[in-house]
């Protein structure tokens, strides 16, 4: 039964890593850069829905609606201002500005919301369910966030493969040069996947608040990294990747935890990036990588 | 008025001028060829046009309307479609989503469906494989998908770059026949070509580019028998 739980909660905070690794994948594949600072739109995410539910004291759900009307705002305006001037410079600089966004949005944080860790009320209200006659355990947060995850990555694959903008965010991510001469706005294109990564990331800040209720302006860097290496670990610029790698990071990290060492987990998800990226360089799911001018 | 005007335009890359103060003339219904060496600018001059690159001065003009400051985007909406050298289909699409993509800006689904149609009657080949996985498609049929890709945006003037590079003669008589077709179906023409041969035998008229300059144009059947024609591109 320990094993059962640790599973499911390995699932569970495993979907929250692929909902972020989704916003890097796709950004990636679409903008060929790696945003940085979207760890910290997951942070600000929390920090819009505790403003919202407990300083505002509004529902849980208007709450995680605001946070992901913000945050999708907020990842558009980050391209628009900090990334798009630089579209035809060096990814190096684009890295560094990346750096200085996540910088400025957790000093932003910090200027209004202050260093201490606010207590989160989660914005789950599901009983944990009890099965096995208590041996097994599962709590609301946990049952919600997985399927919250399922319901989004099966609406995002219908999304990508099955709609007119989805598409044209396929054929952007192949090649920019004939995505415009089929009439793709490649700028608007984008845009588009900076607010979806976004909004996704609020989902996933509610949800990560929830399941572990402390906020403070540092909340989101660990779980952003964790989710880049999630990203690379199901192969950058891959959906599916992201979801897989996403899951199954969650479940290595949370059997280490369990069955070898809680200090050891973040280590040992570290090396086993490292043995999939020796073995297979591109990731698990990951295509060749072949970048056109 | 010219359908395609190209007036005076200078390319930079950096502060190598790639294109020198290039003008030329394409008329509806004509099909006129591009010809040069590796590295002439032709293909420069065809991302010029459709706005993948721009110009440092000069204009363009598509049905007399000035397209010089036009996004790339928004040029195939307008009836221009370009087939870009090295085909460029969308690899880990299928040959029918490429297809799709090619009527991006279109919104009739029916006249999109008779465009389909057509493709697949001019390229039967497509319409055997239109589940397959375009990356996988032999360079022949890929620079076919990339013809029918743009014909699916029903252009009224379409430019081509070295639709025959790579391919074996029987492809490349096919695709000359096809754009022999194109033309017969009304549709204006632009060919880029190295083969200068196959290029004008289906041309009306030819300019030929050296180092980013125009240094001769004509009919095509006198640049056939032009000396130096002959000479640099004809390998007589
Ligand atoms: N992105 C670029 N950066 C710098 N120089 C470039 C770039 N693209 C093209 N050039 C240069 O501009 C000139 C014209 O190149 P272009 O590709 O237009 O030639 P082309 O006539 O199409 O040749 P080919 O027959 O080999 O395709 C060449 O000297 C080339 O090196
Ligand atoms: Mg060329």
């Amino acid at each position: 039964m320990k094993f059962l739980s640790q599973l499911i909660s390995g699932i569970s905070l495993g979907s929250i890593y692929s909902l972020i690794a989704l916003g890097y994948t796709m950004v990636y594949g679409i903008a060929k850069m790696l945003n940085f600072a979207h760890g910290d739109v997951i942070m600000i995410g929390g920090y819009v829905v505790y403003t919202a539910c407990v300083t505002a004291g509004l529902p849980a759900a208007a709450g995680v609606l605001i946070a992901i009307v913000f945050c999708t705002v907020l990842g558009v305006a980050i391209e628009r201002f900090a990334y798009k001037p630089l579209r035809s410079a060096s990814s190096l600089a684009v890295l560094i500005t990346a750096i200085g966004v996540s910088y400025l949005l957790q000093n932003v944080a910090l200027l209004i919301f202050g260093s201490d860790t606010k207590s989160f009320s989660s914005v789950v209200s599901l009983e944990p369910v009890s099965l096995a006659d208590g041996a097994l355990v599962i709590s609301g947060e946990t049952i919600v966030t997985i399927i919250v995850s399922v319901i989004i990555m099966v609406a995002l694959i219908v999304f990508i493969n099955k709609t007119r903008p989805g598409k044209a965010m396929l054929a952007v991510s192949e090649d920019k040069g004939a995505a415009q001469l089929m009439g793709i706005n490649v700028n608007g294109t984008i845009a588009l996947t900076f607010a979806i990564g976004s909004g996704l990331a609020a989902v996933a800040g509610a949800l990560l608040c929830s399941a572990y209720p402390a906020l403070s302006p540092y909340t989101g860097a660990m779980p952003g990294i964790k989710a880049f290496v999630a990203a690379v670990f199901g192969g950058i610029g891959s959906i599916p990747g992201a979801m897989i790698g996403g899951i199954l990071l969650g479940i290595i990290e949370n059997l280490s935890k369990g069955y070898i060492s809680s200090q050891l987990s973040d280590p040992i998800v570290f090396a086993v990036l490292i043995i999939v990226l020796l073995v297979k360089p591109t990731g698990l799911m990951g295509k060749k990588i072949n970048e056109k001018v | 008025m010219a359908m395609l005007e190209v007036r005076d335009i200078n390319v930079f890359f950096g502060v190598i001028q790639a294109i020198k103060n290039i003008s030329f003339d394409v008329n509806q219904g004509e099909v006129v060829a591009l010809i040069g060496a590796n590295g002439a600018g032709k293909t420069t001059t065809l991302h010029t046009i459709t706005g993948l690159l721009s110009a440092a001065s000069g204009n363009i003009y598509l049905d007399g309307k000035d397209i010089t400051k036009v996004p790339a985007h928004k040029i195939v909406g307008m009836g221009m479609a370009h087939v870009p050298e090295g085909r460029r289909v969308f690899a880990s699409l299928s040959v029918y989503d490429n297809l799709k993509m090619g009527a991006y800006t279109r919104k009739d689904k029916k006249e999109i469906a008779q465009s389909l149609e057509m493709v697949f009657t001019e390229f039967p080949r497509l319409k055997e494989r239109r589940n397959q996985v375009a990356g996988t498609l032999s360079g022949g049929e890929q620079q076919m998908l990339a013809m029918g890709r743009a014909l699916m945006s029903k252009p009224r003037i379409i430019l081509m770059d070295e639709p025959s590079m790579g391919l074996s003669p029987l492809y490349v008589d096919e695709i000359f026949k096809i754009i022999s077709r194109i033309k017969k179906d009304g549709t204006t023409v632009l060919l880029v070509e190295q083969n200068a041969n196959m290029a004008l035998s289906v041309a009306d008229r030819a300019y030929v580019l050296e180092t980013g300059k125009i240094i001769i144009e004509g009919n095509a059947n006198e640049l056939l028998n032009d000396e130096r024609v002959r000479k640099a591109y004809l390998g007589a």
